[in-house]
């Protein structure tokens, strides 16, 4: 490309690329971070009274963790 | 079928299974879309090369558009039927439609540096996409003060919705005012008015950031799932301990 804009070009796609990865990069270490919570929480028991407390309610076991709706929060 | 679906447990399996695929037709099509950008459409016999910045300067600002739309249609969702997956939907798509924003104005600057010899002007357009840009960092902000999410949620729903009034604005503020920036040339009344060797690819670029936004937004949305679960259970583990202490 020996266009005389070719720096204004380049520029462009490389500061979409820093934006729109910088953001990805962001989004994947947070999600990280929040799984590891998550399981840290778990280990410790955190959820053990809620999960009786629902079981009572609905007359079955918990499901999973990660798929277990949250009933404090309204997610 | 629709509040099954939008239940967070069952959010959780569903967007499982279809984040791969969301994700590989986001890598097919925006490879496809770079590929025609940079090898096949032609240069402008007015704008030369420069008509590149093109390909990714106008689906940057379709999303940043899109995802404020998708924004407020979830905070009708959260004002209305205050349907807790509303409130995680629209606090996902804040940052990624203020990237979009941020990369429509970078790119914008970049492309009428060589084009109009200046980087910026405070004609309409421009200044209504700056405004879009405000309004996202003013959304992002909001949630960031209020620490109660539901509390949070209906508090950013009715920024958000009266942030949509710059929508139209931004639409057509080429029309309705004399600016800088040239008028819409793909969605129009009498068809488009770009070349099909330019518009092809630009089309499919547009696709191609449209499932990548897509595919952000089902991740961003997950991991809020997950916030507010840990956000449940730390309340849940602190509260279990002010019994312990009080009993003893």
């Amino acid at each position: 490309m020996g266009d005389p804009h070719t720096p204004f070009i380049l520029a462009s796609y490389l500061a979409t690329v820093l934006v729109i990865g910088g953001l990805i990069a962001r989004m994947i270490l947070d999600q990280r971070a929040q799984k590891r919570a998550l399981a840290e929480l778990e280990a410790r028991g955190a959820g053990r009274g809620r999960r009786r407390g629902e079981e009572r309610a609905a007359g079955s076991p918990s499901q999973a963790t990660a798929e277990r709706p949250a009933t404090t929060e309204r997610a | 079928m629709l509040t099954k679906l939008a239940n967070p447990s069952t959010f959780l399996r569903w967007s499982g299974v279809l984040l791969p695929w969301l994700a590989g037709l986001t890598v097919v099509s925006l490879g496809i879309g770079l590929w025609m950008a940079w090898f096949v459409a032609p240069a402008d016999y007015q704008q030369g090369e420069t008509i590149r910045i093109m390909y990714i300067h106008v689906p940057a600002a379709w999303l940043a558009l899109f995802l404020y739309a998708m924004m407020s249609a979830s905070a009708i969702g959260t004002l209305v039927w205050r349907h807790p997956l509303a409130d995680v939907s629209q606090k996902a798509a804040a940052p990624i439609g203020a990237a979009f924003t941020l990369v429509c104005l970078v790119t914008g600057a970049l492309w009428g540096k060589p084009m109009w010899g200046t980087y910026w002007v405070w004609d309409a357009r421009l200044t209504s996409v700056l405004v879009l840009f405000l309004v996202y960092a003013g959304i992002i902000a909001l949630w960031r003060t209020i620490e109660d999410p539901s509390r949070a949620a209906r508090a950013v729903a009715i920024l958000t919705l009266v942030g949509a009034l710059n929508l139209p604005i931004v639409k057509f503020s080429v029309d309705w005012w004399n600016t800088l920036h040239q008028p819409a040339s793909v969605f129009r009344m009498d068809g488009p008015t770009i070349y099909p060797t330019m518009l092809y690819p630009l089309l499919v670029m547009a696709l191609g950031v449209t499932f990548l936004a897509l595919t952000m937004h089902m991740y961003a949305m997950r991991t809020e799932v997950f916030r507010r679960r840990v956000r449940t259970l730390s309340i849940l583990e602190a509260e279990r301990l002010d019994e312990r202490r009080a009993a003893a």
